[in-house]
This record gives structure tokens, sequence and C-alpha cells, in this order.
């Protein structure tokens, strides 16, 4: 066996551009997370927005043709399902683990069968154009670089664009202060005229379209088609992530990027042939996730705010 | 907050007949809700809504499937009011059910010479500690490290599939099915659980009962229960008063996975006879819905489990006479989930003339 | 309605105001003028936060009107009070901790259309304010890390900025040291020189005499009487708040002597936000002793107790209980050496609000004296449950109710008697009669003599100096997680022992 090929440049190149394809799910759907916790609203259902995403990106660029208006049908559809959300917990102000764990059953389950209304049963799965990477003048024809960094497709730039956007919203601007208060002290917030529904709606809403977006990502960027619960547990593995990035969304970014690199390296570790079973190597994230978690626990402090409703009067 | 000449007005106290009344209101609506998606999928809701009913309770073969999965969402659930009751979000129910089941898969064909009777409680134990163990390790990150417990069992699902996976492809493949269906081998018929006649309903429905009783018992009427109880409803007094939260904790995610693993056994023995592929079927999940919809309380799980169990068989009835897989049950419940937490909150309010 | 010609900033006509279950202000007139210090007198529960939440926008009268420089108002929200001029400094600070001074004080400020931070500008006017009232604060520091006194002012900054006229208090002393009230009296005589109003919610009488030029005194949710603090005295105030005369001294019979419950050698704990709380604590409680702990909250006083109960490591230092050395010993096994703790917060920490009253009386004890062979024993249960309700006048039409039914001085009585049920060595008691009405007050003050009598050592954590000096036989003050000073206590007056609470050392002899 020819282990150089392995460590081959190209080989190497496409496995961090693959890196980065994995992450931008993750990124996306983790910066809408954090944005939403921040004030106050834990979204475990992340997982079955992706998911409601996921179709809504897929059947829109079947029935329109452009996946752009695809992203579009999958984003409001996105906002659809955080507005359930944020009706749950902001207005009824029930339980946030279960009203997220009932949005994750009801994406799930809702994806799959409006799939099979949309599609029927078939032999052979539709599939899309959908995103491709883009071609930036000078940029992508890079040597190394330009493939790993500049070649991915228009969701992998947003995503990470996001990520100082968002810093400074939150940092410098009035809404982003009102965002923080209403995370750590929503019922000084409201004693100063700010209100506290509306922003948490908004951020709640906000961070289930980027979520949805994630999942747009999946289906018609990565794989181009969908399938039953494609995510497989990324939403989750998203919502760890805010923990790693310490709710700051620079730090998220590292944290998805890790993980689009496990994910990689278990491609990479498959492709040489090594006798680990397939299943062990899938198994790499999900331990990565736990190991993380772990590892920041002790200094993990959210929001204060955090999964807590509020209600005016209440100390 | 007024309309109509109406006022929406918040009650001071609940009472108990309407508080006992919200789950009916959810299954009502959850009914309804199904009915509408079944008219979006082209059905017609009525006739579809009696052909459920008619593939959940119509004859007697109907009516064992359903009490088949309703015993083993009943065990499932119990583990799950175990750990929602000490305040521990426990979503692995499918990873430790399938722990359960791959422990009492080795153990029957490890030992299938013993005799039915010494197996049996061997498997229930041996399926009860695996279950457990992998509950464990989301308590224990819990109790000493403060991890998120619904992210870390929900990785310890997706561990314990892969796991599953490649068991039944790899080291405990049935031999001499080179391209087959990925399975184990297959337990003796000796060693089955014994089984109503005509049906697929085995005893473990039985259990299920007993279990039920085990279970109120020990939440209860036990030092055991009165802490996990206490560290369920307040934490901090809990430590207060001397009670260690991090040990309770672990214990109830035991019990709890323990639960879960009995139902994975029961599962091999009582339905499937081998381990295979998608032996969790989505009771993880399930388990979780019928608990809450019970209102963690163990006896009402038995009413939710059958409900939940015949709409499924109904409607998996239902579509497999029209011919058209819709996934219909995985999409209530999630609905049911919602639709009950909306119930509790109407439940609390009243109208009132102005 | 004007009085002698003036019309009154702030007119509040038969305001009535229902909870569930209690009627907090039943017909409540109250106006203030501007250019006075108008105290709102009363005991716990009287109706005082009530009625200025409702001036404040937080609440809505059922009955009633608001009128504001003479004109009817509709106060929906605190925005609305605020656009008036009324500003609310609350009893539990209403700041974000991980925001800057600069950024808590701008907050919601900005019009709509303004997208980045005014940072500048917050800062700069903040600095105007503070030299002009003499408020020092720094716009940059993240209010968590302030003292308490500190982010008081930082309230008071936060109404000026939005221009309050009227600046209503809602007991703002009760974490301050006395030199630290004299500097606050400063500022709102500032305040009211320059025309505006100044309402105090207060249950201290001598703070009343001291500032206020008006005060009224609120009973029951309603008003026993308006006067002006110079036709006034304290003794008279103190009647009207409760109706009744009122005695300050609780009978106590002198203390036998014996040996030591409680050893405490060069404690040392690390607070919540990682700074050190406590700084190397030693004293020793005798058996059958109270020993006071004065000091102003958060100096050390919870931590102290959580240390001792097991609830917070030490990082130094050690604990002997009866003699034996109980510093690594987890709560448990401190109750099995017998620690009873009846916890500042009863409704949070010493009780569980779901549980029943029955459940709630066995929460140490449930392992050990009632269970057997791991089943728990109901018939004892119920037995000890049914006298301890009776012995400790626990008001409950019955024990299978959850514990949230019950009112705070019988939750007070019923936690009380379930430690002392123990016969306990040593009680750590923190604020056991915060927010109680007299009557619970005296019950308890009662209960814990007698304890006392019965050979039970008494750490008494309290903030209400007269509950210290009427119950203790020693005073211990804490500053800063370091004792300031130990006095007898009919040798301590309030002046020394203001001072020490303020870090000032002074030397007693014969301690």
């Amino acid at each position: 066996m020819d282990w150089n090929q392995f460590f081959q440049e190209a080989f190497i190149v496409s496995l961090l551009a693959g890196a980065v394809r994995l992450s931008t799910p993750i990124i996306l759907a983790a910066l809408g997370e954090v944005i939403s916790e921040r004030s106050g609203v834990l979204n475990l259902g992340v997982e079955g927005v992706m998911l409601m995403g996921a179709f809504g990106s897929f059947w829109g660029e079947t029935v329109t043709g452009s996946p752009w208006l695809g992203l579009v049908i999958g984003m409001l559809i996105g906002a659809l399902m955080g507005l359930i959300m944020a009706f749950f917990s902001v207005t009824l102000k029930v339980d946030q683990v279960i009203s997220g764990m009932g949005l994750y059953l009801f994406g799930m389950g809702m994806s799959s069968f409006l799939y099979r209304i949309a599609y029927g049963v078939r032999t052979t799965p539709p599939s899309v154009e959908g995103l491709s990477g883009l071609h930036l003048p000078v940029l992508s024809d890079l040597p190394v670089v330009g493939p790993i960094l500049f070649q991915q497709d228009a969701l992998a730039y947003i995503a990470i664009l996001l990520v100082p956007v968002l810093s400074f919203v939150l940092a410098r601007t009035t809404l982003g202060l009102k965002i923080r208060a209403v995370g750590e002290n929503p019922q000084a917030a409201d004693t100063l005229g700010v209100s506290v529904n509306a922003v948490r709606y908004l951020c709640v809403i906000f961070g289930s379209v980027l979520a949805a977006l994630g999942g747009a990502h999946v289906a018609i960027a990565h794989l181009k088609l969908f399938g039953d619960n494609m995510t497989v547990g990324r939403g989750f593995i998203a919502v760890a992530i805010v923990y790693f990035g310490k709710w700051r969304p620079a730090m998220t970014l590292v944290g998805a990027l890790v993980f689009g690199g496990a994910y990689a390296l278990q491609l990479w570790i498959q492709a040489t042939g090594a006798p680990i079973p397939h299943q062990i190597l899938l198994m790499l994230p999900y331990i990565l996730t736990i190991l993380i978690l772990a590892l920041v626990a002790r200094q993990a402090r959210g929001p204060a705010a955090l999964t807590k409703p509020f209600r005016r009067g209440e100390g | 907050m007024r309309f109509l000449g109406l006022r929406v007005e918040k009650r001071q106290t609940i009472p108990p007949l309407l508080r006992a009344l919200a789950p009916v209101l959810t299954a009502a609506l959850a009914l309804a809700a199904s009915g509408l998606l079944i008219r979006l999928a082209g059905g017609d809701p009525i006739e579809s809504l009696r052909m459920i009913a008619v593939g959940a309770f119509g004859n007697v073969q109907n009516l064992g499937e359903t009490l088949v999965k309703a015993s083993a969402l009943i065990i499932v659930g119990l583990g799950m009011i175990v750990a929602f009751r000490s305040q521990v979000a426990n979503i692995g129910g499918e990873g430790q059910l399938i722990l359960g089941a791959i422990a009492g898969t080795w153990v029957g064909l490890r030992f299938a010479d013993l005799s039915p009777l010494l197996l049996f409680p061997l498997v229930v134990v041996a399926a009860f500690a695996a279950g457990g163990a992998w509950g464990a390790i989301a308590g224990w990150l819990k109790a000493r490290l403060q991890l998120n417990e619904v992210i870390v069992t929900i990785m310890l699902n997706y561990l314990a599939i892969y796991t599953l996976n490649w068991l039944v492809r790899g080291p405990m493949r049935a031999p001499g099915l080179a391209g087959g269906f990925p399975q184990s081998e297959a337990i003796e018929q000796a060693l089955w659980w014994p089984r109503l006649a005509g049906t697929r309903l085995h005893i473990g429905v039985i259990l299920a009962v007993f279990l039920c009783l085990a279970v109120s018992f020990i939440l209860y009427k036990t030092p055991w229960g009165y802490r996990m109880r206490a560290v369920g409803a307040n934490p901090e007094a809990a430590r207060f008063g001397g009670i260690n939260v991090g040990r309770t904790l672990v214990l109830a995610m035991v019990l709890s996975g323990g639960l879960a693993g009995i139902a994975g056994a029961g599962e091999i023995f009582g339905l499937h006879h081998r381990l295979l592929d998608g032996i969790s079927s989505g009771y993880g999940y399930t388990g979780i819905v019928v608990a809450l919809l019970a209102k963690l309380n163990p006896f009402a799980t038995i009413l939710t489990s059958v409900f939940f169990a015949g709409l499924a068989v109904g409607m998996e009835a239902m579509q497999r006479s029209l011919g058209t897989p819709f996934a219909l049950i995985a999409s209530i419940q999630g609905l049911v989930v919602l639709l009950m937490l909306l119930s509790d909150v109407l439940v609390g309010y009243r109208l009132r003339r102005v | 309605m004007t009085t002698d010609g003036v019309t009154p900033l702030v007119d509040l006509r038969r305001i009535v105001k229902r909870f569930p279950g209690v009627l907090a202000n039943d017909g409540v007139d109250f106006t203030v003028l501007p250019g006075e210090i108008h105290a709102l007198l009363g005991e716990n529960g009287a109706g005082k936060t009530t009625l200025m939440n409702i001036l404040y926008g937080l609440y809505q009268p059922d009955e009633g009107e608001v009128h504001f420089r003479g004109q009817p108002v509709r106060l929906g929200s605190p925005r609305d009070a605020i656009r008036l001029g009324i500003g609310m400094v609350h009893q539990h600070f209403m700041l974000v901790p991980p925001l800057t001074v600069a950024e808590n004080v701008v907050l919601g400020t900005q019009p709509a259309g303004d997208l980045l931070v005014d940072l500048t500008g917050a800062k700069k006017r903040t600095l105007e304010l503070s030299e002009r009232y003499a408020l020092p604060v720094d716009p940059l520091a993240e209010v968590w890390q302030l003292s308490v006194g500190e982010q008081q002012r930082v309230e008071i900054i936060k109404a000026l900025y939005r221009g309050a006229e009227v600046l209503i208090l809602d007991e703002p002393t009760s974490v301050l040291t006395p030199q630290e009230i004299e500097g606050l009296a400063g500022v709102l005589r500032r305040m009211a020189e320059e025309g505006k109003a100044v309402v105090f919610i207060s249950h201290k009488l001598r703070e009343v005499m001291a500032v206020s030029h008006r005060v009224t005194v609120l009973r029951d949710g309603r008003v026993a009487a308006t006067l002006a603090t110079v036709d006034t005295s304290e003794a008279k105030l103190a009647s009207l708040m409760v109706g009744r005369e009122v005695l300050w001294r609780v009978a106590k019979e002198p203390r036998q002597g014996g040996e030591s419950v409680l050893i405490v050698r060069g404690l040392e704990a690390v607070g919540d936000n990682g700074l050190l709380a406590l700084k190397g604590v030693s004293f020793e409680v005798g058996q059958g002793e109270c020993l006071g702990v004065a000091g102003v909250s958060g100096n050390g006083q919870r931590e102290l107790a959580e240390a001792i109960s097991g609830l917070r490591r030490v990082r130094a230092g050690q604990i002997q209980m009866a003699g034996q050395d109980v510093t690594g010993d987890s709560p448990a096994q401190r109750i099995a050496a017998g620690l009873a703790y009846v916890p500042e917060e009863r409704k949070r920490i010493g009780s569980i609000a779901e549980f029943s009253i029955s459940d709630n009386a066995i929460l140490e004890s449930h392992a050990t004296t009632f269970s057997r062979g791991g089943v728990l024993n109901q018939k004892a249960i119920d037995a000890y449950v049914d006298k301890l309700v009776s012995d400790y006048d626990v008001k409950t039409p019955n024990t299978a109710n959850p514990a949230r039914t019950l009112s705070g001085g019988n939750l007070q009585k019923l936690i009380l008697g379930r430690e002392l049920s123990r016969a306990p060595r040593l009680l750590i008691a923190a604020q056991p009669t915060r927010g109680l009405d007299v009557g619970a007050t005296e019950y308890i003050h009662q209960q814990l003599m007698a304890a006392r009598a019965g050979g039970t050592g008494i750490l008494l954590i309290s903030e209400d100096l007269d509950e210290i000096l009427a119950l203790s036989d020693r005073v211990m003050v804490l500053f800063e997680g370091r004792i300031a000073g130990t006095l007898r206590s009919d040798q301590a007056d309030i002046k020394t022992l203001g001072l020490m609470m303020g870090g000032a050392r002074v030397e007693v002899p014969g301690t």
C-alpha cells in the first residue's frame, strides 16, 4: 500500500476543504443558538428546525428551480418554527427543555411526513442542482488555500461573515445591549422600559432562521437531496458548541471548525482503509462533543436568565 | 386580555379534576391534528381514524399488537418518570434500550443451555445493568461536571446506535448469512418469552405492570425515592437537608436507564428473538412523550402508553392497507408534546363574562 | 387637592390593590410635595412596596387614581413612569452584572432610531451626575465587581440620568453601614434642596426620624397616619406601625455556662465571585450561649453559615463541633453530629415548596429516624408531624398540603420546629424573623431562647441590630470577611456596633 498518497497535498487539501464544508451547517446553527441563548431562551429544538429547513429549501428548489428561492423558503419555514418556539417559551412560559424536545420531534416527524407527501414513494429519490462552490477571482486560484477557503459555497461565506457581524451587534449596538441585558437580568431590563418579550421573540426567530439555513446547507449545498433525519444530531452538537464557545460568536466558529475537522478526519481514516470499522469512526464527533463539554464545563457560565421564563413582578 | 365581552382570567388554583382533564384534552387535540394531517396527505380523515381504531383494537391480533407496543412504552416511560421527577432530562432512552438489548442477547446466546426459568432473571438483570450503566455515564457527568444531560444522552444515543450497527454486521453477526440482512444469531426458541396464543403479546406486559407498582413504591415509600423527588423539586434545599445530590442523580439515571434496558430485553426475548438494526424503534423518545402526557404518574403511564401504542399500531395498519407510508406517527409525537404544554396552560385560565 | 397651596408632585387617591389571598393596599391616600423627603413606614407586608410599585408602573391599581403634577395619569409600565420623571431604586438592585456602569445607565434610553450605543455620552453624563450629587462611581467598571454601596449609587444615577424628579428608594439602608447611611442622607438632602422629591420606604424608625420631612405609616394595607416628622417620635411611630405598645427586650435568663459546642479557627472560604469572603475567622460558641453575628449583609455572613453547615468548602481553617473535627464533613455528617440550620431563604433553601408539609418536616431525618429496612415508616412520620405542628403553632388545615400554602411565619415556625426537634447542639439561625409580622417574630424569639435555655448553642446571624442585642449574650461584628470586634451584649451600643460594621476597629475590654 502506498501510504504516500494519503499525505499528498491534493488529498489533504480536499480533506480540509471538506472540513470547512462540513462545518458550515454547524456554524450557522450554533451562531443562531448563541443569539437565542444570549437573550435567555434555550432552543433544544434546533435539530428539528434544521430538518425542516433542509426539507423546505429542498422542496423550494424543486418547485421554483432556483436554489436561492429554495433558501428563502427554508428561511421562512425556520422563522415559523422559531415563532412556535418563542410562543411556547416566551408567551406560554413553559419548560424550555420540554418544548425544545417537542419542537425537535415535531420537526423530525413533519419533515419526513411532508417529504413523502410532496414526492410520494419513488425508486430513485429526487435530487437538485443545489448550491455549488463559488469561483472568486484570484482568490480561488491560489494554491492550497484557494480550494480550502475560497471555493466554498455562498452559505459558507455568509456563515463566516456572520461571526464579526454578530459580535459587533452584541457588543456595540443598542439592540445588542438590550439582548445582553434581557439574557442576564430581564427584570432590570423591564423596569427600564425594554420589551423583554419582543427581544426574545426576535432572537429566537432569528436563531431559527439561521438553524434552518444550516439544515438547508446539508440538503442543497452538500448532499443535494433530502433524507429522513439527515442532520444526524448536528443540531445538538451545535448547542454543545455554544457552551464551548462561551456564548461568543468567534469562539463558536472555532468550535464548529473543530467539528468539521473531526468529521473530515474520520473520512480520511476510512479512506486509508485502516482496519477500524467505519461505525467506530462515525462515533468520533459525538465522543468529541462529550469530551469538549467536559473540558469547558467548569468555566461555562451562561447568561444568568437562560431557560428562565420572564414574569413581571418576580424577583 | 378581553374580547367579545369575555375576559380571560388566570385561575388561582386549578381543581384536580380539571388538571386530570388536560391530558384528555391533549389526546383529543392530537386526534384532531392527525385528522388534519391525513387530510393533507389526501386521505379521508373520518374513514382513516376509523381504520386506525380498528387497526389498534379491532380484533384480538391487533389488540395484542397494541399491548405489546404499550408494554415496551410503559417500561421506558417508567424510566422517564424516575428521571424527570429527579429533574434529569433523560433523552437517552434509545441508547439505554439498545444497550439492554445487546446485553440480553449476549446472555441469551452465551447461556443458551440454562433453564428458561433461570435465564429470565439473569437476562433482566443483565439488561438492567447495561442500560443502567449507559445512563449512569450521563448521570455522573451531570453530577460531577454539571454537563447538560440532554446533549450527553443524545450523544450517547448515537454512540449506541453505531455500536449496534457494528455488532450486528461484525462480531455478533449471524454466521452463514453472507450478504443477507444484518442481524445476530437467533435466540433458542426454548428461551423465548411465552406469548398469548395467536398474538405477539408476550409476558413483558405482566412485567410492565409489575414494574409500574415497583416504581411507584420506590418513589413514594422509600428514602431513595424521597431523595430523588426532593432533588427534583429543589436541589438546593435537598443539599441543605443533607442529601447527597450527585449520588441521587446518578441513582436516578441508573434506574431510568436500567428500565429502558429491560424494555430492550423484552424486545429481544419477546418479539424479535434476535438483535437487529433499529431495535429501539424510537421508543426512547416516545417513552418521554407518554411519561410527560401522564404527568409523570406511573399508573397514568399505562393509559397514555396504550393510547400512543394504539395510535402507532392503528396508523401503521391504516397506512399499510392504503399502501402509503407516511411517517404519520413521527409527526404526531412532537405535536403531542407541544399540545400537552398548551393544554396545561389553557387549563390554568378561565373565561369570565365582563 | 393641595396642601398649603402647593400642588403635590404625586397624588395617590384611594388606591386599592389585591393579590391572590391578600389585600395589599386598602384605600390608600398618599401625596408627595416637591422638595420634600417623605418616608413610607411600615412593617413587612404592610403594603409599602406595592404602593410604590403602582407609582412606578409595575402594577396597576384595582381601584383609585394616580395624579402627577395635578393631572390624572395611567402608568401601564415603568416606561410611562420614567417618561413622567419618576425613578425607583429597588430593594433588589435592577442591574445587569456583566455590563459596565455606563452600559447599565444608558440601557433603554436611546431613541428607537439609534443603532450604536452612545457610550461616550453616557460616560460623560454619568460623571457629571456623579460629581453633582456626591455619588462616586467608575463608568467603565463592570457592575459585578462593585460593592453593594457602589451599586446603589449606580442605581441612583440611573434614575437621575433619566430625569427623575421623584425618586423612590425601597429600603435603601438595609445594605449600608451606619456611616454609608449618613452619606446617602446627604445625597437625598441635596436632591430635596433642588426641588426634587424623595420617597423612601423603610421599617427603620431611627432613619425615618433623622432624614424625612414627613412620614406616612402604613399598617395592614391602610394609612395609619401621615405626620410631619418634627411632630412625632420613634416610640409614637412604632406604636402606629404595630397598633400597640412594643416591647423591645425579650425575657432572657442569664447564661449558665458550659463547654464550647462550636470552635472555629482561622476559617477561610471563597465566595461565589471567586474572591475570598472569609479571611481567617476565629471564634467559639458555648453551650447554651447565643452569639449574635452582626454586620451589613455581604460581609461574609452567608459564607460563614454555609461553611459551618458544610454547604461551602473551606480553603483553610478548622471547624470543631462538640469536640469533633468536622471541617471536611458533608452536611449529612454535620447534621448527625448535632448541627441544625435555619437558613435565610426559607422558601428557596429551607423548604421544598411543592412537597407536603409532612414531607418537609422529615427533610433531614427521612433516612435515619423515619426509615426501617429501606422503607419509610409512615406511622412514625405522621405522629411526629402532628406533634411538630401543634408544638410549634404551625397553622395549617392539612399537613398533606404543599408547603407553599403556608404563610411566611408558619413556614418559619415549621422549619424552626423541624430543626429544634432534633435537640441540636448548635443551631445556626440566619435572618430568622425577616419579613415576619410581630406575632411570629415574638414566637420565634421565644423558641430560640427556650432552645438556648435547654443547652443549644445558637449562632444568630441578623441584620436587625435590635434583634441581635435582644437575644444574644455576645455580639460579633463581621466586616469584609473578618471579625471587626466582639462585645458582650450588655456592653454593646448601636454607635460602637455601627462603627465596627463600617470597618473601624474598636477595642473593648473584657470580651
